[in-house]
């Protein structure tokens, strides 16, 4: 037993560097960036003192550890006991109803300070402005739920068993050729989960020797998948394809080893095409051009811009004017704009015959439930037109008017909006973590659900609301929203 | 030439003498004699200082010019995407077009089903299939968010409570897809500099977060506790920074490679003895071992609480998608900020959330379900007990029925392609659906390759007995 006083555990130190280009971009002023670093050093200081406090109080109860080390040291769970859950109850808020544009929020309640939350039985309606529902397919929808109801019928739940054994049906099948087809390649692969999907498939495609260059604000799922591949992986700077190309021309002149300057294997380029975070589009006619140059293999994951954006719901390539036929892997996901679960990868005929052999979430994973896979094929024949109405035009229409007019009335208001145009997700900048909750609360108690993200989702000192814009918002709940937001002004 | 030499060398040093006492170097400066050999010392000095100050030499590097990087650049010649594609890579499975329960339609033709992990037979129950309607009907197909930001669905919340009623555990926490579980919830408790020992059969879910911890991993033979027991002894021995860091041991209940069972009651002796924490995937024993299916704990009569992590997937007794981790409150609190595969995904459609809790109830009101598939796999263990050229290398009471070949060819490869040849015969021929191992190209396993039979309390005798016939007909027709 020591006498001495513990040492105050190690905190870890978030990366507070904001590049230049960033800044100018979220408008980060000295004085923004000043008071938001001074309300972290005081959570953090009360944050120490409160653990001194605690570890002198418990200083004489028995140690029942016993000669192992805790499961979750100190410094580890600094930022969660000391900093969220101070602030838990704007997060992972249940719902009692489908995530559709009006949603019931379960309220919830603490005895002990928000460290544990108890639902209630009561609910409030509330405007929903975050789930991921771009063309309205969350609830139920008058031409898929019969279908996806009939199909859970004839094929149950689930074919417990791997796409490669006993878990193909025709439905799989035919997902696979419609989804090809949709995006404009030869022949697509379907997977039950859109994060699988990434942290499997690009170990297969690039192993050790190869090299990977990913934007630096690409979705956890990315970072997995190429860290869990063995290859190199450099990072460029978000969105600039100068800085790409400078990266492309070092790194081939310098080779895998520094001695040596052995070539590399192969390089892919890995990017996004609406960045979630900030609800810009990548730049992706230059990236798709200096890959060309350099012959690099690009990977393009539309998670959230498939389906949502392009004239016809293609996806950015449609929007931004790039032949598919150029990017090598598009890879997507069915969570967002479909309304189901699940993710795709598509690309040639012999790359899809390879990963269907290689890849492990083909052979070892579940396969997708056979419902689910109903309602993505439902959902996209009535965003093309083959359901024989034109629902799907008008969906594709009313989202993108829906966010230009939020964005600009947004703006017009004062706030510093990130996001491009017709995109429909769009930042709200708050900067300060205090402002985080205080934001969320007030929403809330006037009946609209919104989602703040802090670190470490964002940088640290640039902290924002993200709004999603849902094909099924009216005009009027549109307006509601912004009236609410006004009040804060 | 001599006397020269030395005329000449007894000039010069007279000529330095006359130097060094010349009368310019006596100079007085501030009160000090300046003699002549100051002045070269000075000058030796300060020629040191200049050498010193000098940069070090080195050759200069000439910088590559902008026409050389091109040139390079257009030299470089990437490998594909896709190695050239193989015969076996162009075999398809076969294509579904029902329900995959015990019996299923392949091609138009009914067949027998041995390749669905089935285990309760829920495929096709009616209670199940009226609960995802009403969900269905509720609550739509997916939940549109991560479990962050308005994807918690009410019933996901009432299925981790139903799971953790069911394991006696105090909490659990949900996963929407079962390969995830067990990647995710290990990097999220072993970190780099930590100690884990696997079992060199897991199966790629684990493999894959073993990796991605980047924590020390020692792998011990499959299955074999003195194995075991030796590298924790060596881990340990001698080592006082053990005691400081988390030491794990992976293993699996039922193992997918194999079929085998983990001997629970010897790890847990082990583990207290050396002080390590266990982390248990349980997929293919939820709902199969022990008396009321709450798995290898209950077989072995160990107290839930000596397991600090529990994973399973429910794809496979539950007849559900996706998966659950249980352990202590601590255990779960932390997955819920910093495990990547719950953080940063969509949660799992609320649908399969109802459908796992009915099963999780089903299973509860209904345990003869347990004898039923006990006596499933006892009949099936006697109808394969001579069959020419394969053995049965699983464990009595596994599900996974493992056929290996006796006299192995001596490469996994032309084992596989023999294999296959039984597989695609007995479907053809008998309508019977078994499938082979399948290897992915990124799997570490080595465990020699078979044919799996996935048992079912939902499967009749006279199936049983089809796949017993149908295998030891064409067993003897290839094997010969």
């Amino acid at each position: 037993m020591t006498v001495l006083l513990p040492i105050p555990p190690l905190v870890p130190i978030p990366p507070l560097a904001v590049p230049g280009e960033v800044r100018r971009m979220v408008r980060l002023t000295y004085l923004t960036a000043l008071t938001t670093l001074l309300g972290y050093v005081v959570f953090f200081v009360f944050g120490f003192l409160r653990d001194l406090f605690r570890e002198l109080l418990d200083w004489s109860k028995s140690d029942d550890l016993r000669g192992y080390a805790p499961i979750c040291p100190p410094f580890e769970d600094f930022y969660t006991r000391r900093i969220y859950h101070r602030i838990q109850d704007c997060f992972a808020r249940p719902i009692a109803s489908a995530p559709d544009a009006w949603i019931d929020v379960v309220e919830r309640y603490s005895n002990d300070n928000n460290k544990t939350l108890r639902r209630t039985s009561t609910a409030s309606r509330c405007l929903n402005l975050g789930s991921y529902n771009y063309l309205g397919f969350a609830a139920g929808d008058e031409y898929c739920t019969p279908r996806v109801i009939e199909s859970l019928k004839k094929y149950a739940p689930t074919a417990c068993s791997a796409r490669a054994d006993a878990g193909t049906t025709r439905l799989h099948v035919e997902l696979e050729e419609l989804i090809a087809r949709f995006v404009g390649k030869p022949a697509a692969i379907t997977f039950g989960m859109g994060y699988v999907t990434n942290s499997s498939i690009i170990p297969v495609l690039v192993g050790e020797g190869g090299l990977i260059i990913s934007d630096s604000f690409n979705h956890n799922s990315i970072v997995n998948g190429a860290r869990a591949s063995g290859a190199t992986v450099h990072v460029f700077r978000h969105n600039s394809p100068s800085h790409l190309e400078e990266v492309l021309r070092e790194q081939i002149v310098k080779g895998r080893q520094p001695g040596t300057h052995r070539p590399w294997r192969k390089i892919l380029v890995i990017v996004e095409g609406i960045y979630s975070m900030e609800g810009e589009f990548c730049k992706l006619p230059e990236i798709v051009a200096i890959c060309k140059k350099y012959k690099a293999y690009v990977y393009l994951d539309e998670a959230h811009s498939i389906g949502a954006v392009g004239k016809s719901g293609r996806g950015v390539c449609e929007l931004l004017g790039v032949d598919p036929a150029d990017i090598d892997i598009m890879m997507g996901t069915f969570t967002k704009s479909f309304g189901s679960c699940g993710g795709y990868i598509a690309a040639s005929e012999e790359i899809i015959r390879y990963l269907k052999h290689a890849c492990p979430a083909h052979l070892y994973a579940t396969s997708m439930s056979p419902a689910a896979v109903q309602q993505v094929i439902s959902a996209i024949k009535v965003v093309l037109g083959e359901d024989g109405s034109n629902r799907g035009a008008k969906k594709l229409a009313q989202i993108r008017e829906g966010s230009n007019y939020f964005r600009s009335e947004l703006k017009k208001m004062g706030f510093v909006v990130l996001g491009d145009n017709d995109s429909p997700v769009m930042a709200i900048m708050l900067y300060n973590l205090a402002k985080l909750p205080a934001f969320s609360r007030a929403c809330l108690r006037q009946n609209v659900a919104v989602v703040t993200v802090g670190y470490p989702a964002t940088p640290v000192l640039l902290a924002r609301a993200r709004i999603c814009i849902s094909a099924s918002h009216a005009r009027e709940d549109l307006i509601k929203g912004l009236k609410v937001r006004l009040s804060f002004l | 030439m001599a006397s020269a030499v030395m005329n000449m060398t007894t000039a010069a040093l007279d000529w330095v003498t006359v130097v060094f006492d010349a009368p310019l170097a006596r100079a007085v400066v501030f009160g000090v004699h300046i003699d002549g050999h100051l002045v070269v010392e000075v000058l030796l000095v300060a020629v040191i200082l200049f050498q010193l100050t000098r940069k070090s030499y080195k050759p200069p590097k000439k910088p590559l010019t902008e026409k050389e990087i091109d040139d390079l650049c257009d030299e470089w010649v990437p490998e594909p995407l896709h190695p050239p594609i193989t015969e076996e890579m162009k075999a398809e499975p076969p294509i579904l077009e029902s329900a995959a329960g015990p019996h299923t339609v392949i091609d138009g033709k009914e067949v027998v089903n041995f390749a669905s992990a089935n285990y309760l037979g829920l495929l096709g129950n009616e209670k199940i299939a009226d609960s995802c309607i009403t969900s269905l009907e509720k609550y739509g197909v997916g939940s549109c968010g991560p479990r962050g930001f308005y994807g918690t669905i009410d019933v996901h919340l009432d299925c981790e409570t139903r799971i953790a009623k069911f394991m006696g555990t105090p909490d659990s926490i949900l996963y929407s897809y079962g390969i995830s579980t067990i990647f995710s919830v290990i990097p999220a408790f072993c970190k780099k500099g930590d100690i884990i020992v696997a079992d060199e059969g897991v199966h790629w879910g684990v493999q894959n977060g073993l990796y991605l911890s980047r924590s020390t991993v020692v792998y011990f033979k499959h299955n074999d506790m003195a194995s075991l027991e030796s590298t924790l002894e060596k881990l340990t021995h001698e080592n006082k920074q053990a005691e400081k860091i988390r030491r794990y041991i992976v293993v699996e209940a039922i193992y997918q490679n194999s079929g085998q069972i983990a001997s629970l009651n010897e790890i847990v002796r082990l583990k207290e003895k050396y002080r390590f924490r266990v982390i248990l995937d349980e997929s293919h024993s939820f709902g199969v071992l022990g008396n009321s299916g709450r798995g290898l704990a209950e077989y072995y009569g160990v107290p839930i609480e000596k397991i600090d992590i529990i994973t399973a997937g429910m794809g496979n007794a539950l007849a559900t998608d996706g998966g659950f981790c249980t352990g202590s409150v601590r255990v779960v609190d932390h997955q819920r900020l910093s495990s990547s595969g719950y953080v940063f995904s969509a949660s799992l459609p609320p649908y399969l959330a109802s459908a796992a809790i009915s099963a999780v109830n089903y299973l509860e009101d209904n345990p003869s379900v347990l004898t039923q598939l006990r006596s499933n796999i006892a009949l099936l263990w006697k109808g394969l007990a001579d069959i020419l050229g394969l053995a049965i290398a699983s464990h009595p009471l596994s599900p996974i029925v493992y056929l290996k070949l006796k006299k192995s060819t001596g490469s996994s490869k032309s084992d596989l392609e023999l294999l296959n040849i039984i597989t695609d015969r007995v479907l053809k021929e008998d309508s019977v659906f078994i499938v082979s191992t399948k290897r992915s190209v990124l799997d570490k396993c080595r465990l020699p390759v078979g044919i799996r039979l996935y048992v079912s309390a939902g499967h009749s005798e006279s199936d049983i007995h089809k796949v017993c016939d149908s295998l030891r007909r064409v067993a003897a027709l290839v094997l010969v």
